[in-house]
């Protein structure tokens, strides 16, 4: 699912975000940490979706939900799964900025930038598994998730670009403004990934 | 016009995946030894004898699919060992009520007890002990067959030898086994999904349409496996419009009929009598929910 189908939905996102913009050199390199972060949302619907499509296609949630397997289970296994699929996903997606659109990652900037990742990924996956369990039991769950997932992740779009342009200096930004905007990123991936697990058995159950 | 079935026997003489299911706790009663000559058929609404409280009792039970109200004062009561045939025209409940039963359904009004817990306060303390098979069949598509049995059966801490033996028995267990569950068939997945159940060593089983996607011999094996679970002091409920080979099946048969579950059902009753080595059991119109049925010996 995400060597054949995500990463190359990514690649050309990527690709298409260079030909809006009119591969201005320029702007791109300004824009690159928001461009990275919106492919990876983007991104991270499929992979949500895909993640509840393995059960939800055959019943398998339901049978979860009778053999008795803990909801919190199924919660942190999901986030887990897919915050790894991101982690691999972003690590393309810069790498991908600095081959598109001319980024540098400056050493000092790597520490910041990884944590950055980190942070901003646990955030993404607990999100995207609360809310893909949420749709997946509705009809219009295809149209559903994106309304739900995207405005709840834009704090980590706000944050996660604004750390990451600190982390690569794009711009004005400050190497140590970067920190603050990863303690954000902190604890909005505790506070999702808490209430999301105690959350998740509830709402797959209704 | 009569519809007849043959049932050849329920006895069932090969290693048992039943094994740890609580079977000191409940009476119970194997169909095969019912014996009877000419009252085959009773329509006794009452309960088979137990010596522990209903598996599942529901008294005027209403239970919703969004604003539909899918049952609407459902009252039913199975005791421990009983195989129940659940039968009634498309969207008459029973698929909404085996899933009620499943703790998978809110109770909007009733009283609804499944394996002693009261389903409006405590939902899951009943899914550890049941087995549901719905229209869908629960299985992972990326995981082989042994890999999914393996899954549902570690839900139950399940040994190895009783995985084993649960594949054994649905006849997935030798070149099946390592093939990814998206290359099966229908039936070869129903087959897998079976086996999961097996595994589970549930104490009461829900089925939907079962049968569907099984040739004659999966059908076969399905039948056995539930006489023999029922003989083990499980709880069978069956949804199926399969109606001879459930009847043949079934001590009971429960007419559901617009969200409402008609008191009691009707007691089937058989065993073999003199002269007749072969069960036939006869069943009436299948027109109406829990109507007439006859039970008839061969005299051909």
């Amino acid at each position: 699912m995400l060597t054949n189908q995500v990463l190359p939905f990514a690649g050309v996102t990527m690709l298409i975000f260079g030909f809006a913009l009119d591969a201005n050199k320029a702007v791109l390199e300004l824009v690159a940490p928001g461009l990275v972060w919106l492919a990876t949302m983007f991104s991270l619907l499929l992979l949500v979706q895909r993640a509840f499509a393995v059960e939800g296609d055959d019943g398998a949630l339901d049978a979860m939900r009778v053999a008795g397997v803990d909801a919190r289970a199924i919660f942190l296994g999901k986030a887990i799964g897919l915050a790894i699929q991101l982690l691999l996903l972003e690590v393309v997606l810069l790498f991908a900025a600095v081959v598109l659109y001319g980024e540098t990652i400056p050493a000092g900037g790597v520490v910041l930038l990884v944590t950055t990742l980190v942070s901003a990924t646990c955030g993404l996956a607990a999100v995207g598994t609360l809310y893909g369990g949420l749709a997946a039991g509705s009809k219009g769950r295809e149209t559903l998730l994106p309304l739900l997932t995207l405005p709840a992740v834009a704090p980590v779009l706000i944050g996660a670009t604004r750390a990451v342009e600190s982390a690569l200096g794009t711009g004005v930004a400050e190497l140590s403004d970067g920190w603050q905007w990863v303690g954000l990123l902190t604890v909005f991936a505790v506070v999702f990934g808490v209430g999301g697990a105690l959350a998740f058995g509830p709402l797959i159950d209704e | 016009m009569h519809s007849c079935v043959e049932s050849s026997g329920v006895g069932i003489a090969q290693k048992s995946v039943f094994d740890p299911i609580e079977v000191s706790r409940n009476s119970v009663q194997p169909v095969a030894a019912i014996g009877n000559d000419d009252d085959d058929v009773s329509s006794d609404p009452g309960p088979t004898a137990t010596s522990s409280g209903p598996v599942i009792e529901l008294v005027d039970v209403v239970a919703t699919l969004g604003q539909f109200p899918a049952l609407s004062g459902a009252t039913m009561r199975v005791d421990a060992g009983e195989i129940v045939l659940l039968r009634g025209p498309n969207g008459a409940g029973k698929t909404t009520l085996l899933r009620l039963c499943a703790g998978l359904l809110p109770v909007v009004r009733g009283n609804a007890t499944v394996m002693g817990h009261d389903l409006a306060t405590d939902r899951e303390g009943v899914r550890p002990h049941v087995g549901l098979l719905g229209h869908q069949n629960g299985l992972f598509a990326d995981l082989t067959v042994a890999e999914n049995v393996r899954f549902w059966g570690a839900t139950v801490g399940a040994s190895t030898e009783e995985i084993g033996a649960a594949m054994e028995r649905m006849g997935v267990a030798d070149r099946l086994a390592d093939v990814p569950v998206r290359k099966l068939s229908a039936g070869q997945k129903r087959r897998t999904a079976l086996a999961g159940l097996v595994a589970r060593r549930a104490r009461l089983w829900l089925l939907d349409e079962p049968h569907s996607g099984l040739d004659q011999r999966g059908r076969d094996d399905l039948d056995a496996t539930l006489r023999q679970a029922a003989a083990a002091g499980a709880t069978i409920l069956v949804a199926s419009h399969e109606l001879d080979r459930a009847e043949s099946l079934a001590t009971r048969i429960v007419g559901v009929v617009a969200g409402q579950v008609t008191a009691g059902g009707t007691r089937l009753l058989r065993g073999a009598s003199p002269g007749c080595s072969r069960r036939r059991i006869c069943a009436s119109s299948v027109a109406a929910a829990c109507s007439r049925i006859r039970c008839c010996r061969s005299q051909a």
